[in-house]
């Protein structure tokens, strides 16, 4: 992104217009589209050229918005029908590489992915990450996914009763398609070695397939919890 | 043939009377409960006592699809009133449920053209209007021009 970067970005609700508004700051090229009259107005008093009316649904208006040459096209109205459509024909009529969509109800999120519409971004989604990440007893929390490769690294914190606690690195069986790969103690990290003992309060990374996710959790989890990994 | 129609306005409830006297297995979708009075229309008997099937939900929704039987339909039908609404729901019943035979009303004629071209088969009763009234002037215009 800079010098020369084009890009369309549909609704100018609060998103699309403070999005504009940084992208243009950073050196963009930026046209920003919004079907509503009131609201055009209103946005085009500061962004004056860079906002033009139009329902972007319609092909004549991204053709008259240059959609042709732009590299990037971010769809973010309210309603996710809209948003994933004008990603698909960007891609697939007018041939822009990159896309970016938003999600309003997580839900819909598989038919953006059914129509080959990727990546997207759900406020929702985002929050509840945060959620998981700032509440560590809400047991674990993915630092990445990657479905389609069939790989994920979470960040999970052992319990005072984890069956884990007291075992040597080197004794663990964790289920296959797993492995530990670095331990958070006291604000520091570390990669263990097989003689490290896993302590309660340890929060450990692993990387993992994630259809062992629930014996993994289970592994690591609780004494007493039922568990495939003994 | 099992035909489902998601959208029971004034087109998508006309489909459906006429499907279902034709002697299809016909299940309607709509998200207004109150469409099921346009059903009716006509009718003699209530919608559910000649054989049709009625859900309240939306295209977008699996679990109102699956109830709607979209798992054994051999048609789908898109007649909701919107285009984006229509398009997306076609989408998924093509390539989720592989639905073989899927039709789609759109009003916007570049995207029905489009999306044509796509493998989504629409029916686009703009074109069919313009094209009326297109041939209509023209013949006027003949006739007065000869006049």
């Amino acid at each position: 992104m800079g010098e020369g970067t084009y890009v369309i970005v549909v609704g100018a609700g609060k998103v699309g217009w403070n999005l504009a508004r940084e992208l243009l700051d950073k050196g963009n090229e930026v046209t920003l589209l919004e079907n509503d009259r009131d609201r055009f107005a209103t946005v085009e008093q500061e962004l004056e050229h860079n906002v033009q009316y139009g329902d972007a649904s319609e092909l004549w208006v991204l053709e008259r918005a240059g959609i042709s040459r732009a590299d990037m096209v971010i769809a973010v109205t309210g309603d996710d029908e809209d948003n994933v459509l004008i990603c698909q024909v960007a891609k697939e009529k007018y041939l822009c590489e990159r896309t970016i969509a938003r999600v309003n109800n997580p839900r819909n999120k598989q038919w953006f992915e059914l129509l080959g519409v990727k990546p997207v971004v759900s406020a929702t989604d985002l929050i509840l990450r945060l959620i998981e990440h700032e509440v560590p007893e809400y047991g674990l929390v993915h630092l990445l996914d990657l479905p389609e490769q069939r790989l994920e690294i979470i960040e999970m914190l052992l319990p005072d009763d984890s069956k884990a606690a007291g075992v040597r690195v080197g004794d663990l069986e964790m289920p296959d398609g797993s492995l530990l790969i670095s331990v958070l103690r006291e604000g520091r990290g570390f990669v263990p070695g097989p003689e490290t003992v896993l302590e309660p309060g340890d929060e450990i990374l692993a990387v993992l397939d994630p259809t062992v996710e629930e014996d993994l959790t289970a592994y690591f989890g609780p004494d007493g919890a039922s568990s495939d990994g003994g | 043939m099992f035909i489902l129609i998601v959208g029971i306005g004034r087109v998508g409830s006309s489909v459906a009377r006429t499907m279902l006297q034709e002697g299809h297995t016909v299940s309607c979708l709509d998200e207004d409960p109150e469409s099921h009075a346009r059903l009716e229309i006509g009718l003699d008997k209530p919608w559910e006592d000649l054989g049709g099937r009625y859900t309240v939900g939306t295209g977008l929704e699996i679990e109102a699809l699956t109830e709607a039987g979209i798992e054994r339909a051999d048609a789908f039908v898109a007649a909701t009133d919107g285009d984006n609404t229509n398009l997306v729901i076609a989408q998924i019943a093509k390539r989720r449920f592989e639905v073989p035979i899927v039709i789609a009303r759109i009003l916007d004629p570049y995207r029905a053209e489009w999306y044509e071209s796509q493998g989504v088969h629409t029916i686009c009763p703009t074109r069919v209007a313009i094209d009326m009234l297109n041939s209509e002037v023209r013949e006027a215009a003949g006739k007065a021009g000869e006049g």
